[in-house]
């Protein structure tokens, strides 16, 4: 049994400890807002926070994430995530989708460990997220947002 | 009396309604049995929610229940260039709805009530149609609704329907200060009977249609609850990987299944006809058992070549004339008499689409037929083909459409390759299970179904002013539509309208002008990739021009201008986005600036890049400005997000795009070796909507084949080094 705590809850599962996190939570646990993409971290559309940090839970083996607190986009909640989120929204950015919980985990790091990023920071904390509708003008935008909304 | 409105209603065009006609709408009117009922799982929801206990369902589009919420019904895919915004919009104009009590559900495969307008009797989304086909047919839709509303009103108040208005979903009796919501008209409504012609508005009246209004679909996709194919978890569903040759053409041999059998987890594993697959409980207990698999592959009808061969065969057939595709007056006699000619050619490789969300379906059988969930881009084609497989009628195909984790247009492939997959799985295991089919970022990648490679030799003519006077353009590469559904309608004379497009309708006024095709067969599998054929002729045409431009020793948009005068679309989309880039001001030393100009399904692209090269050839694109004329722009912001992403879309393939094959393999395999557009190399865009008043045209694909002739032109401005290649790399 593998202990892992999600999004505040503390799941049980019977899982072999080198199942990708990736897998454990949309398949196992059912969250599904957390995406796969390309099972090698190069396009970061499975994105979450381990203890806040950003992770690619495709390549992360379940058994490195017990004893860590695992937030996926489901669990967002805090007033960093609020200002991405609600700047996201604003700003139209998202087109088909499928990569923005990972644009947003991955933004909402950088802004909780750097509330005034520059156009280099944003640049260096996004570039492992792939959007291949290309909504990088608006994401950009958005993170400016949302920092001014927290600063 | 609000007396705006009744003017407004003066200047509606009174149009015939096409209600009993069919033009889409059905005049079905249902009532009090949907008490209570489960809804379709719409778009990106869990199914099960509870509609109001009455409903007013005037037509195939719209529904209008109790509790005020008017639900659209949009047969189009939403694939993230905005069609569960833009259709919402036309019937939400004309139905006077508030946008907030507007909700989207995506329609059920049925192509006598859902067809795409532009394609006879067939439902699908695709050639940037969705808002063309459908801004009549929705807004008639909006408006039957809205008169029937209306009626309703005027029958409960006993006044006389022309002193009613409609203004954010109130229905109004001015003179008796009496309201009504759509919710509280709604079941009255439904006894009316159904217009057989209605008004729509006047474009001075649009209130919706012009406006900012948030996307439908952004608050699910913002929080993780968008529903796409792979998040589909049904009871008792197995996932399923399949195990590809490694190259076209090739099948299976033999396999031994004993080792991945053994793999906890694994369930099943049957040999189909694309492969062998392999079931499961989850993904990764099913990917470890196909990496398990003992295969040996029958590759006696295997394709073999690379990609090298394969140009150099073109550039072999290029030397003989091909196919027509345009002639005016007399190119070689002009050639001649030119006083001088100017020669180039340029290479295009097979480009994969590379959508986000991996090509994925889910599949149930039961004694009903089969019921599909899919990002859904070619229902009826996907319906015909499934039911040959499952020896059902198409009808008997139920699709969910869910939404697509992009597409680009692979989703809609002519042969339904992933679809069909799904169902041969499905009947391999008895149907015992429903499937979820799961092509990994590898499988995606080496599947096929490219963007094909192109050959093209250009050559011109100038006089001695440096007008040009003769212009030959000869295309090799394997035609998309032969042997596809579409094929009867676009391959004319043997042509290949879709290897053509943009080369064959060139805009410019050269009098004497050829454009020739060869069109080889080659073991790859191709598809149209977003904007299709104009994603290698705009290049050729465009980086070809500027060119001439040089030669004559002219300013490139003074010497596009010129050529333009009897296309003004074309040349206010130009002298837009000169203008707005400040075309002509000074650039720093190691700068570009370079315009390219595009029509492509009907609307008009316009683009200024500027470039800075860095020594040792490294280079960026800086900023963007991009001009379009798309007709009347129905969501404006929807549209600018277009123009951004395209474009972002056709830097992508300009600056790194490339399949390439070794001896019939496919070489790369996944983001790494497929690299893609990141933030840190996405310019600044600007984008500027000419305003107009033709009837709306599509925006999802004609940003994408502008911005690499563009690009490349900014090169040469910067380094007098041309392109002749993608993707670019500079020397």
């Amino acid at each position: 049994m593998i202990r892992l705590k999600i999004n505040g809850l503390t799941h049980e599962l019977d899982v072999d400890p080198e199942m990708p996190l990736l897998w454990a939570i949309r398949d196992v646990v059912g969250l599904t807002g957390t995406k796969y993409g390309c099972g090698l971290a190069l396009c970061g559309a499975c994105t979450v926070h381990s203890d806040g940090q950003p992770v690619r839970a495709c390549v992360t083996p379940v058994s490195m994430a017990v004893g860590k607190s695992i937030t996926t986009i489901e669990g967002l909640n805090s007033a960093v995530a609020q200002a991405v989120q609600s700047a996201w929204e604003k700003l139209d950015v998202v087109q088909c989708g499928y990569c923005q919980s990972g644009q947003i985990m991955s933004a909402v790091a950088l802004l909780a460990e750097n509330a005034n990023p520059d156009d280099d920071a944003i640049n260096t904390a996004m570039a492992g997220n792939i959007c291949r509708c290309a909504t990088y003008v608006r994401i950009r935008a958005a993170i400016r947002e949302a920092s001014k909304a927290l600063t | 009396m609000n007396p705006d409105t009744i003017v407004n209603l003066s200047r509606r065009r009174f149009l015939r309604s096409g209600l009993a006609a069919g033009a889409g709408l059905t005049l079905g009117v249902c009532l009090p049995a949907a008490l209570a009922r489960q809804t379709e799982a719409g778009p990106g929801k869990a199914g099960g929610e509870i509609v109001a206990a009455a409903r007013f369902e005037p037509n195939a589009f719209v529904r209008i229940g109790t509790d005020n919420q008017v639900t659209v019904i949009v047969k189009h895919l939403e694939m993230g260039q905005g069609t569960y915004t833009g259709l919402p919009t036309l019937v939400a104009e004309e139905l006077d709805a508030a946008w907030s009590q507007i909700r989207v559900e995506g329609a059920p495969a049925d192509a006598k009530r859902y067809n795409n307008l532009l394609w006879g009797e067939s439902q699908g989304t695709g050639g940037s149609t969705a808002l063309a086909n459908s801004f009549e047919q929705l807004r008639k839709a909006g408006a039957a609704a809205r008169e029937m509303l209306v009626n309703a009103a005027a029958s409960r108040w006993q006044v006389p329907a022309d002193t009613i208005t409609v203004r954010d979903g109130v229905v109004r009796h001015a003179a008796s200060q009496r309201t009504a919501t759509f919710g509280e008209l709604a079941e009255s409504a439904a006894q009316q009977p159904v217009p057989q012609e209605v008004f729509l508005k006047d474009p001075e009246d649009f209130r919706l249609i012009g406006s900012y209004l948030p996307r439908k679909d952004g608050k699910d996709k913002i929080n993780g609850s968008a529903r796409y194919t792979q998040d589909v978890k049904l009871p008792g569903m197995l996932t399923a990987l399949v195990a590809h040759p490694p190259r076209f053409g090739a099948r299976v041999k033999s396999f031994d299944a004993g080792r991945a059998r053994a793999v906890p987890g694994v369930v099943d594993v049957v040999e189909i006809p694309t492969g062998v697959a392999v079931l499961g409980k989850d993904f990764w207990s099913v990917q470890r058992g196909r990496e398990a698999l003992k295969l040996e592959w029958d590759e006696a009808q295997a394709f073999t070549l690379g990609s090298e061969e394969i140009m150099a065969e073109y550039r072999r057939l290029a030397k003989q004339p091909g196919l027509p595709a345009r002639k005016e007056g007399d190119a070689d006699a002009a050639m001649t008499g030119a006083a001088r000619t100017i020669e180039a050619s340029y290479e295009f490789p097979y480009l994969a689409h590379a959508a986000m969300e991996p090509m994925n379906c889910v599949i149930r059988l039961d004694a009903e037929g089969a019921e599909i969930w899919n990002g859904e881009q070619l229902q009826t084609g996907d319906q015909h083909a499934v039911a040959a497989v499952l020896g059902l009628t198409p009808e008997r195909v139920k699709i969910h459409m869910l939404y697509a984790g992009g597409s680009f247009g692979r989703r809609a492939n002519p042969q339904s390759d992933y679809v069909v997959e799904a169902a041969t799985i499905a009947t391999a295991t008895g149907g015992k299970a429903p499937v979820k089919l799961v092509w990994t970022r590898e499988d995606d990648m080496r599947a096929g179904y490219y963007r094909p490679m192109y050959f093209h030799v250009l050559k011109a003519g100038l006089d001695k002013d440096g007008q040009p006077v003769a212009w030959q353009q000869r295309i090799v590469g394997q035609s998309i539509m032969a042997g596809t559904a579409f094929e009867a309608v676009l391959v004319k004379d043997g042509v290949d309208q879709t290897s053509v497009e943009g080369a064959a309708n060139l805009p410019y006024a050269i009098p004497n002008l050829t454009v020739d095709l060869h069109s080889p067969k080659m073991g790859v599998p191709v598809q149209w990739w977003r904007s299709v054929g104009s994603t290698h002729t705009a290049f050729a045409t465009e980086a070809f021009l500027d060119e001439l431009a040089a030669a004559a020793g002219k300013d490139p948009v003074e010497f596009r201008r010129t050529l333009l005068k009897d296309h003004p679309r074309h040349r206010a989309v130009l002298d837009l986005a000169a203008a707005k880039a400040g075309w002509g001001t000074p650039l720093p030393k190691g700068q570009g600036r370079g315009i390219a100009v595009h029509e492509s399904f009907n609307s008009y692209v316009a683009q200024v890049a500027e470039v800075t090269v860095r020594p040792g050839g490294s280079f960026s694109v800086d900023r963007v400005v991009i001009a379009v004329d798309c007709g009347i722009a129905v969501n404006p912001d929807v549209i600018r997000a277009q123009m951004e992403g395209g474009m972002g879309f056709g830097l992508s393939a300009a600056l790194t795009g490339k399949v390439t094959l070794k001896e019939g393999r496919v070489e790369q395999s996944n983001f790494h070796d497929y690299t893609v557009l990141t933030i840190n190399q996405m310019p600044v865009v600007e984008v500027h909507i000419v305003k107009s008043a033709e009837p709306p045209t599509g925006v999802g694909e004609p940003a994408t084949p502008v911005i690499a002739p563009a690009v490349a032109n900014a090169l040469y401005a910067a380094t007098g080094q041309r392109v002749y290649r993608l993707p670019i790399e500079l020397h």
